[in-house]
């Protein structure tokens, strides 16, 4: 668990967390938008600001108690910044090496038994030699991700990695960040103001709003409410988890417990989970099951609640057979005439889904 | 003494100057980086008033240092009279010490501003970088700061010799003009100007010129082989 609750000034902005309890797991993402605080969070979590004051517990061991701060080397972190921050006097490999050489011994021949592993992984190899001034965007957050992971942190911190990328690069990363993710099983802190990197990644996320915690959620919570932050201007957005199963007639198949949803685009069947993206206004609802409609994707759902979205829309939300839920979003005429009411079985016409990414 | 063209050339004065320059160049490294540290790192407004204070000699005549110099660390001052507490003997002005302590004030400018700013311009994110994967401070400072600093601290080395060799009135107010002890190669060609015996000016002079010369010249070259910018 990481219990903390935080205050740094830097400044004209002031930090002032509130109390927070995350577990020490899985994908937390901080998100916000700019000026939120949530780089300033990370920073005083990782102890890089000596200023930090508060209080805050990792795993049970004390990492803030007031104004005494334990150093961040001793806090056992990797960290991913932003723009990669490679050290420009060394090779690829001297920076991968920097941390290894300050490890404990029995962690460092740990790590090194891990290095070939690692930078297999993350697609490096092959650049060990250059010198980092000679990378591209996407290679340097690579080397910079194989950096931290070298470290064998308790904690892995990426202060929006992908922000400084081109669209095919941060596609790219994104996929490998959730593969170092599933692999490694390394609790991470991840902060972006993209809510698609969060419909991908998180587990849950903290919610942060002029210098302090708003809400701590898990992505089902987030996504369950209709005001969601993480909606833009596309409107509400349901993220289903399903296994990816071998693709049939060029179609490829989630399975959702019972359910089985088709995409179009292939995607990795050797994973265990994947999330597909549907966004609410893209979701019709009918009474009966249809038999002669173009749309491929029906599934049978119990209407959880009605709720209002604008002058003539409502959010219908949806749970489908296997408990996750789904937004479909229908005029307040339609819902009307169908007697939409809370409780009832319906089934839900999708018109597009998408992996997310 | 060295017979040069006839004229003979007492060169004691250049031995001198060159033993007080690379001293202070060491005392200005040693004390210039942690203050120059410092100064890049503070975000408080008393920077300016420490910056304003390390440019003094910059605008500040010569003789005025010198004249505070001498008032400060003369031999019944109250610095001579501390370290006497410890056992110290001898004294602080017109003495090598005393070269070197006038020299270390007036070139103070001339080595902090380089490495400040060289400082300044390091990143701050590689060395939080450095710090989660388990770099001390003096670990960080050696190994991403000096090897990032180097020009600074090339620049800083040179300007503080350069300047050092070139001082005259602050060596002569603190160091005074003693032949042999305290007589600085400025000093000394202003003294055989004074008596016409321009020779020996000449000589000096000259030898001053390509001296210098050639130091600049090899710093730079050194400088471009480091692949950075000469400018």
């Amino acid at each position: 668990m990481i219990l903390g609750n935080l205050r740094l000034q830097l400044g004209h902005f002031q930090l002032d967390s509130g109390e927070f309890a995350l577990p020490l797991q899985g994908v937390t993402v901080l998100f916000g938008r700019s000026g939120s605080g949530k780089s300033t969070l990370l920073r005083a979590i990782s102890g890089l600001d000596k200023q930090t004051e508060g209080q805050l517990r990792v795993n049970g061991e004390v990492w803030q108690n007031g104004k005494h701060s334990l150093p961040t080397p001793e806090r056992h972190i990797g960290f991913v910044f932003q723009d990669a921050a490679l050290f420009p006097h060394m090779s690829v490999k001297q920076n991968l090496q920097y941390g290894l050489k300050r490890l404990p011994k029995a962690e460092r021949m740990a790590a090194e038994a891990d290095f070939n592993a690692i930078v297999m992984r993350v697609g490096i190899a092959d650049k060990l030699d250059r010198g980092v001034n000679f990378l591209s965007g996407g290679e340097r957050q690579r080397v910079a991700i194989a950096r931290a992971l070298l470290m064998r942190p308790q904690l892995l911190c990426m202060d929006e990695p992908l922000s400084a990328l081109d669209w095919r690069s941060k596609s790219e990363l994104l996929h490998l960040i959730e593969e170092v993710v599933a692999e490694y099983r390394i609790p991470m802190l991840y902060i972006t103001h993209a809510p698609a990197e969060v419909e991908r990644l998180a587990d849950r996320v903290v919610f942060m709003k002029d210098g302090r915690i708003d809400t701590i959620e898990t992505l089902q919570e987030a996504l369950a409410r209709p005001d969601s932050p993480l909606f833009d201007d596309q409107g509400a957005v349901s993220v289903l988890q399903g296994q990816p199963l071998p693709s049939e007639e060029g179609l490829h198949p989630i399975r959702l417990g019972a359910d089985t949803l088709w995409l179009s685009e292939g995607m990795d069947t050797q994973r265990e989970q994947v999330r597909a993206r549907i966004l609410a206004r893209d979701v019709s609802i009918s009474l009966s099951e249809p038999q002669d409609l173009s749309i491929i994707n029906h599934l049978q759902c119990t209407i959880l609640e009605l709720l209002p979205s604008g002058e003539q829309r409502l959010l219908v939300r949806l749970q489908m057979q296997d408990g996750q839920k789904l937004f479909a979003e229908v005029t307040r005429r339609s819902a009307e005439r169908l007697q939409l009411t809370a409780g009832r079985t319906v089934h839900a016409l999708i018109k597009a889904v998408a992996l997310t990414e | 003494m060295l017979e040069l063209f006839g004229t003979s050339v007492n060169l004691a004065p250049i031995w001198l100057t060159l033993e007080v320059a690379a001293i202070t160049t060491v005392v200005l490294l040693l004390l210039g980086t942690p203050l120059a540290w410092w100064m890049a790192k503070m975000r408080s407004s008393n920077k300016v008033l420490l910056e304003a204070l390390v440019a003094l000699p910059l605008v500040l005549p010569p003789t005025v240092l010198g004249f505070y110099l001498l008032i400060v660390f003369n031999p019944t001052g109250p610095v001579t009279e501390f370290l006497r507490f410890f056992g110290f003997e001898g004294q602080l002005t017109f003495s090598k010490t005393g070269l070197v302590i006038g020299s270390v004030f007036y070139s103070l400018p001339f080595a902090v501003q380089p490495l400040m700013h060289a400082f300044e311009a390091i990143p701050q994110r590689l060395l939080d970088a450095a710090a989660t994967m388990r770099a001390g401070f003096l670990d960080r400072f050696f190994t991403i700061v000096v090897p990032l600093s180097q020009r600074g601290f090339l620049v800083s080395a040179t300007l503080a010799f350069a300047h050092t060799v070139g001082e005259f009135g602050v060596v002569l107010m603190v160091g005074g003009n003693i032949p042999g002890q305290t007589r600085m190669v400025s000093i000394d060609i202003f003294d055989h100007v004074e008596s016409l015996e321009y020779d020996q000016a000449h000589i000096l002079s000259a030898m001053m010129l390509i001296f210098s010369l050639c130091v600049l010249m090899l710093v730079y070259g050194l400088n471009r082989r480091f692949g950075v910018k000469v400018g």
